[in-house]
């Protein structure tokens, strides 16, 4: 990367894999984010992105679904901004505040294209970030907050764009970045009689390492105050920038600890965060910083390029799709989207996909059965392959039985994993992944496949 | 429950060549089978009285309903019926004959089996997902699954379960297809027709982990066909009918794919039929009283696993049978001695018809350079869908 136009920053992006986009993402970290929370306590979930599978069906009814929400709750997708994810979490906010929402989730989650050979081809990375904010045993109190907002067109992508445009770099650096972070900084100090030295953690995107340290510099903040940019280890992450950081923050922050969060995008947003004692007891259960090395190299550019969508291949006719049938697809809803099978009362077999008889031989009870989520459950390999027939953008196509720790099997593909790598009896748990993308129809197909845990 | 055992004969058989044909359509090769089927038997079209048609990829191959084979051998205004039970498709096809002249509603009837792989434009078997056999539902919820990988699966559990290491799994695997190659060499009518060895099967690029292209069957066209009558009737037209036994179909509940008991080192469809199988031919001990078999070698490790499903080994034990040769030509029970579809490829209606075809010609004696001395009992075995989701069928036939 960086071939046509070098930026000249050493480091590393993250790239989502070929069966992740912004919204699988999205449901990772919701999924994360929840943990062992009852998710019916969840009244609304926010999605920020810029790069939203479909242009018109709401992303987050479709992460509600799969993270298994409740259908009496309120959605909605923040986007065509890169501070659409400070905007979703500081609404979420202020539905907690205003009682709208007793808990309210939300996910910022970005996958955006730059040109090939683009600088921006070099610099966006793939990430995703997710808050429950909620009013009671918070870690982090929102004490405050400073929008501004401009029609400042640093960088574009109308209806007839694949790849994001861009403006000229320096007079984005004097015009923009640096006139408007600091401005949504400097209006919140002011706003609320804050000073620099009160923060902790000034956390803001980076377009360029030595800007970032220099914006921190030139508002008063010594470097120690200001929370060390992704950019060189994942990229620029789009909505999930900020929000990103802020994860990793509040991986490192201490009772009465103040944290400014600051977006960057047609305008900036900062909100002021101070943390509580529960910091102490809950801690970040899953945070960011586990994920730096967990990733494995994607050494081949023109796999990039394949998992993208930019650069057309061979698929055979094994890489073909055909039509899926809506109707069904709405009706089995709960048994795709959110991986729900049943479990029989009388025998207490759980099965996938949900039956009506129950497929225990020694039972057979008849409409018995009450629905049960498959999603969070973890299992064991229980035998696989690797199928170079099959088609896969990632050949081999893995795939295999897995045997639930508390009962129930299925086949599902296996993903995240190198050839060569699995072992019957390999612990599982389940991501919720796109399938297949048909394109003559525009219909993405997601579902859910097995992945290896990595201890 | 009487059973079907000699109620039933198949008095005339006829089986194209299989092969990669461009140039033949199904029609043709639906022709050819029933062509050489009637001479055999002796009779002509008219005294057909109920016919039944084997096809697998209905939409994209001869078309629905019984139409492509009544229209196609001209059967005058007669019952035909369709069936499709994956790869067991061609036995369904035998059984509704038999059936048809067991229960006495007729007293000839034919069975036919036809499939059109190579105008599919794939290598292997489309997806099932893109033909839809799996259901709508499937499409969505089922892996992106070849027929290689749902029976390697089955290779890397059996090779878990019983400690073999990948290699030498696959050595004892390679042995299987090489056997079924020797045979195939001496039948005009297969498909692969050359001798290959074990190295050159170890070789093999790999289709899915663990099997190599080697282990697998060969894609291609074919049809057969059978004639079935009374067996009281049976003389009048043939000198050396040949006598059914026993036609037995099992389909997985369910439970094999979705309860957690099922070990995937076997196929339980096809302990169940062989099961039922050998009750209903009055067969006691298999290993000692069956001749010969064709089973469903789709892959070297179905046909592995099939040897202890129809309790001819003993499970985990296979592997020491297929060392000793007792599989092989001149062995105990030869299996595949027309090459299998390790050599005649997989033309699904057809298969169940085919196999049938070898186990009537070596009963008659009439198997040239393959035949096997003085065969009684012959038995053919189908394993259709995958080891977790499958339809099994299990075909006893033999002399009077």
């Amino acid at each position: 990367m960086g071939w046509l136009n070098p930026v000249g920053i050493p480091g590393e992006k993250a790239v989502a894999n070929y069966d992740e986009d912004s919204l699988t993402m999205a449901v990772a970290a919701g999924m994360k984010c929840l943990g062992q929370i009852d998710q019916n306590k969840v009244d609304s979930l926010y999605f920020a992105t810029t790069t939203a599978p479909y242009k018109e069906r709401e992303s987050a009814s479709i992460i509600a679904a799969a993270l298994d929400l409740r259908s009496s709750i309120r959605t909605s997708d923040f986007t065509n901004s890169l501070k659409a994810g400070t905007g979703a979490l500081l609404s979420s906010c202020e539905s907690v505040q205003s009682k709208g929402a007793r808990n309210t989730l939300i996910c910022a989650s970005d996958c955006r294209l730059g040109k090939p050979g683009s600088a921006q081809e070099y610099s966006f990375g793939d990430g995703a970030a997710a808050f429950l904010i909620g009013s009671e045993e918070v870690v982090a109190s929102l004490e405050g907050f400073f929008s501004v907002s401009y029609d400042f067109p640093d960088h574009w992508r109308s209806e007839f764009d694949k790849f994001d445009r861009t403006s000229e770099e320096r007079w984005i650096r004097d015009e923009g970045y640096n006139q408007f972070i600091p401005e949504a900084i400097l209006g919140l100090f002011k706003k609320y009689g804050l000073e620099s030295k009160a923060v902790s953690k000034l956390i803001y995107p980076c377009i360029h390492p030595k800007e970032h340290s220099q914006l921190g510099k030139r508002l008063g903040f010594k470097p120690e105050q200001i929370q060390e940019p992704l950019y060189p280890k994942i990229g620029e992450c789009g909505t999930a920038t900020s929000l990103m950081m802020l994860v990793a923050a509040l991986e490192e922050a201490k009772p009465g600890d103040h944290l400014l969060a600051v977006s960057y995008g047609n305008g900036s947003e900062a909100l002021w965060f101070k943390m509580t004692e529960e910091i102490k007891t809950k801690g970040i259960e899953t945070g960011i910083k586990k994920y730096f090395n967990s990733g494995r190299e994607l050494t081949s550019y023109e796999k990039y390029l394949a998992f993208r969508g930019i650069l057309p291949v061979e698929t055979g006719l094994r890489g073909e799709v055909g039509p899926t049938q809506l109707v069904q697809a709405w009706r089995e809803r709960k048994a795709i989207l959110a991986l729900y099978g049943s479990k029989c009362n009388r025998c207490d077999t759980p099965q996938y996909p949900p039956q009506r008889i129950c497929v225990n031989p020694n039972c057979g009870a008849i409409d018995e059965m009450d629905p049960y989520r498959f999603s969070d459950k973890k299992g064991k390999l229980f035998s696989f392959t690797e199928d170079h027939l099959a088609f896969s953008l990632s050949a081999p196509q893995m795939y295999g039985l897995i045997d639930f720790e508390e009962g129930g099997r299925f086949n599902f593909d296996i993903t995240d994993c190198e050839p060569g790598s699995l072992k019957v009896g390999m612990p599982m748990k389940m991501t919720f992944r796109r399938k297949y993308v048909d394109e003559a129809r525009g219909v993405y197909g997601y579902f859910w496949k097995a992945m290896p845990i990595k201890e | 429950m009487s059973g079907i055992k000699d109620k039933v004969a198949i008095i005339g058989m006829g089986c194209t060549k299989f092969g990669e044909l461009w140039d033949k359509s199904a029609e043709d090769l639906m022709v050819e089978a029933f062509k050489e089927a009637i001479k055999d038997a002796g009779i002509e079209t008219r005294e057909i009285q109920a016919a039944w048609q084997g096809n697998h990829y209905t939409e994209v191959n001869v078309g629905h309903s019984a139409l492509p084979s009544s229209t196609t051998l001209k059967l005058p205004f007669i019952p035909v019926t369709h069936v499709e039970n994956f790869c067991a498709s061609g036995s369904e096809a035998f059984r509704g004959a038999c059936y048809a002249v067991a229960s006495g509603a007729c007293d000839i009837a034919l069975a036919i089996g036809v499939e059109k792989l190579k105008d599919l434009g794939y290598a292997g078997l489309p997806d099932a997902r893109h033909v839809m056999t799996l259901g709508t539902l499937y499409r969505i919820i089922w892996p992106n699954q070849t027929g290689p990988g749902a029976f390697a699966m089955m290779a890397t559990r059996y090779f878990d379960r019983y400690r073999l290491d990948s290699k030498e799994g696959k050595r004892i695997l390679a042995q299987i297809s090489v056997k079924s190659h020797h045979n195939g060499a001496l039948n005009p009518k297969a498909h692969l027709r050359r001798e290959i060895t074990v190295e050159d099967v170890l070789k093999a690029p790999i289709v899915a982990w663990p099997l190599g292209l080697l282990d697998s069957c060969g894609v291609s066209d074919g049809a057969a066909a059978a004639i079935v009558v009374r067996a009281d009737m049976a003389k009048n037209f043939s000198p050396d009918p040949i006598y059914v036994k026993a036609l037995q179909i099992a389909v997985d509940s369910g439970e094999s794919l979705m309860y957690n008991q099922y070990d995937y080192t076997h196929v339980e469809p096809t302990t169940r039929a062989a099961m039922k199988a050998y009750e209903e031919a009055g067969i006691k001990d298999p290993r000692e009283e069956i001749s010969m078999m064709e089973v469903h070698d789709c892959f070297s490790i179905t046909e592995l696993i099939t040897y202890e499903d129809l309790l001819i080994s003993s499970r985990g034990k296979a592997r020491e049978d297929v060392e000793s040769g007792f599989f092989e030509l001149g062995g105990k029970i030869p299996c595949q001695p027309s090459g299998g579809l390790k050599c005649f490829g997989h033309p699904i209606g057809a298969t169940g018809l085919r196999m049938l075809y070898e186990m009537y010609k070596q009963l008659q004696g009439k198997a040239e350079a393959r035949q096997i001395k003085d065969p009684k009992i012959g038995l053919t075995h189908n394993v259709g869908g995958f080891p977790s989701r499958a339809v099994a069928s299990v075909t006893i036939v033999g002399l009077q």
